[in-house]
């Protein structure tokens, strides 16, 4: 046995609690969970079945964590897990699971199997078996702070440009604020629209912010590629920075994975609870929205839906904040089909839109989606993810699609924020 | 006392039923701290909703079927349900059970009346055929579906039918059919603890793990 391959089953073997033996020995073979992912449902092909993406975990399980299975690997028997079956599971594991979530939803027995993919994962990338593009990514991670490279100077770009265009001072590094505001990498690169309009919300609402030079980026590789260690890595620096400023919240942004890492699996990550708040922003838009001190003016014309991310909404609970927000600033908002918790993924979630190889089944998921927005008739969605808005733009674009806008919607209420209030 | 199948029947009424009653309960208790020793972690996040009321809660909720999903695996939804409400009400509402569970637990209830038992097993049984049906017609059933899922189908069918046989004397020796009814009863029994069958348990621990590692999050489960 090679030594990466020892290394990827012992991942698998300390992932196994439980809840996972719980979930394994209850699965009945319905194949129930099929029917819920967009993978299976747009392609029709069985291997994508989501408790056969966990085929190999169920087999460690079975082999040596059971009575029966112990007895019977030691007279011989029991299917091993082989270097090859890593090879062949990578894909169904990586590019064809963006950990949504809605498998979790429908299992009859009560299966998380969107907690197990992401258990899983961590064996994977323990043995070698994960796509180049998020080890990659892990490593620029690591390196330059960011899974796209050195993004101080394009930061600092960015923030100067905000203020600028607002008119409104953004203070970096600043101690004692009440929040830390991080941000997504894709948010810095292709949306920074966000900063100025966090910075008109924030000053209507009396809310003091920063950003910090030392921690200023949300997203977290570590959780998608499935490695703790680069997982705490990554919170760790975003809970330095605001421990630091002494801040009282950390302000998490439009970013699915990010919200998952800091605010769920962050403190377990780095073995302690916060002393701090972590928000995400439109659960803090909402909380401001209830206490009156978010002032909207005038409402976009146009049908307008929304886009539920699978890690804000199914695997965060944030589903009501949103709606109530849109709302205030859309004439007419419509919810396309299975909209709120049981809304289909946009098919770029949990390191899927990263990954090259997937580009093809990325593309056939999305059709269900552009089904959906057609049948609504929407001019517009709006959501609250990056990453979400990328893979809708570059979906709707392949799809053939130039004419429908996305946008987020902490964007949209700075458009119609009421500074004269 | 002719009959050659009498000593059969009391084996499998007496020693058989106490063995098969021993291996299944100790066989529970034994899969069930063999999941609870490996322990979860304590969750260091601040809880948002309420992990163990919305845990207690999903073990009620998630018997229903989320929207929508019926028309997509109707076999399986509706074979499911009648499954299991018949074999309960064959299992549970038989005057004969009531009488055993009585001696056994010291716990009795009214029996319904025949026909509404028959009428029961004979829809778990139709029930069964359709489920063996989309399991071995349906791609993802059929690539899912290992020995141990037809076995414990067979091991579900066989205490039904024979049962049906027995009490309503359609073929065979009804002293026979009747201990080969509790024979295989006894066989569901042995096999339970180590085989899917399990479920019949651990759905509750599984449905709680899920309820609560939604609910502490604030998402619904
Ligand atoms: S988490 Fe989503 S994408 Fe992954 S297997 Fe489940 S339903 Fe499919
Ligand atoms: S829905 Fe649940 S019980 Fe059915 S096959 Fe999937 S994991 Fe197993």
């Amino acid at each position: 046995m090679t030594a990466t391959l020892e290394r990827g089953l012992n991942a698998l073997r300390e992932q196994i609690d439980a809840p996972v033996a719980s979930f394994f020995t209850s699965c009945v073979s319905c194949g129930l969970c099929a029917e819920a992912c967009i993978f299976y449902r747009e392609t029709e092909d069985p291997k994508y079945t989501p408790i056969h993406k966990l085929e190999l975990m169920r087999r460690i399980w079975s082999n040596e964590f059971t009575l029966l299975g112990r007895l019977k690997s030691m007279v011989g028997l029991g299917r091993k897990v082989t270097e090859q079956d890593l090879k062949d599971w990578e894909e169904l594991v990586y590019d064809s699971c963006t950990m949504c979530g809605r498998c979790t939803m429908v299992c009859p027995v009560g299966n998380d199997l969107a907690m197990m993919i992401r258990k899983m994962r961590e064996g994977m990338s323990g043995s070698g078996h994960a796509p180049v593009e998020l080890i990659g990514a892990a490593e620029r991670h690591s390196d330059y702070g960011s899974p796209m490279g050195e993004l101080h100077p394009a930061l600092h770009a960015q923030i100067k440009h905000a203020e600028t265009e607002t008119g409104i001072p953004i203070e970096m590094n600043k101690e004692g604020a009440d929040y830390l505001v991080i941000l997504s990498a894709g948010e810095i690169r292709d949306y920074p629209e966000v900063i100025g309009a966090m910075a008109k919300i924030f000053k209507q609402a009396g809310i003091t912010w920063t950003i910090s030079d030392d921690g200023f980026e949300a997203t977290n590789v570590g959780i998608q590629l499935g490695n703790r260690d680069v997982a705490r890595t990554l919170v760790s620096k975003v809970v330095e920075a605001a421990e630091k400023l002494k801040v009282k919240g950390i302000i998490s942004p439009e970013c699915g994975h990010a919200y998952q890492a800091l605010r769920w699996e962050g403190p377990n990550l780095i073995g302690r609870s916060y002393d701090f708040e972590v928000v995400h922003i439109i659960e803090l838009l909402d909380r401001l929205r209830a206490e009156g001190k978010l002032k909207t003016k005038g409402k976009a014309s146009g049908k307008i839906t929304f886009h539920d991310p699978c890690q804000i909404n199914r695997r965060g609970g944030i589903n009501r904040e949103p709606r109530n927000l849109l709302n205030m600033v859309a004439d007419d908002f419509v919810e396309t089909e299975d909209a709120g918790t049981m809304n289909w993924c946009c098919g770029g979630g949990g390191g899927v839109g990263a990954n090259e190889r997937a580009a093809d089944l990325r593309f056939k998921a999305f059709n269900r989606k552009k089904r959906q927005f057609d049948a609504v008739g929407a001019e517009k969605i709006v959501t609250m993810c990056a990453y979400c808005h990328h893979t809708l733009e570059e979906q709707l674009e392949l799809h053939g699609d130039e004419e429908t806008e996305v946008i987020g919607l902490a964007e949209m209420i700075g458009e119609y924020l009421d500074d004269e209030a | 006392m002719n009959n050659p199948y009498f000593d059969l029947l009391m084996w499998a009424r007496g020693p058989g039923f106490d063995i098969a009653l021993t291996i299944m309960v100790g066989g529970i208790l034994l899969r069930v701290v063999e999941i609870l020793v490996l322990g979860r972690k304590r969750d260091l996040a601040t809880a948002k909703g309420s992990p163990v009321g919305q845990g207690v809660k999903t073990i009620f909720t998630r018997s229903f079927p989320r929207k929508g999903l019926v028309p997509f695996a109707p076999i399986t939804y509706i074979g499911g349900y009648i499954f299991h409400i018949g074999f309960a009400i064959a299992f549970l509402f038989l005057g004969a059970h009531i009488a055993l569970i009585d001696g056994l637990l010291g716990l009795s209830w009214p029996a319904a009346n025949r026909a509404i038992v028959e009428s029961a097993t004979a829809l778990a049984v139709i029930a069964l055929f359709a489920l063996l049906y989309t399991r071995i017609t349906d791609p993802v059933r059929r690539a899912l579906s290992t020995f141990g899922d037809y076995l414990v189908w067979l091991l579900s069918l066989l205490p039904l039918v024979l049962g049906y046989v027995a009490v309503n004397k359609l073929f065979g020796d009804p002293t026979l059919m009747m201990a080969l009814h509790i024979l295989s009863a006894e066989a569901l029994m042995v096999a339970f603890p180590f085989t899917k069958l399990m479920h019949a348990v651990t759905f509750l621990m599984a449905r709680y793990y899920n309820g609560s590692i939604q609910g502490r999050k604030g998402a619904e489960s």
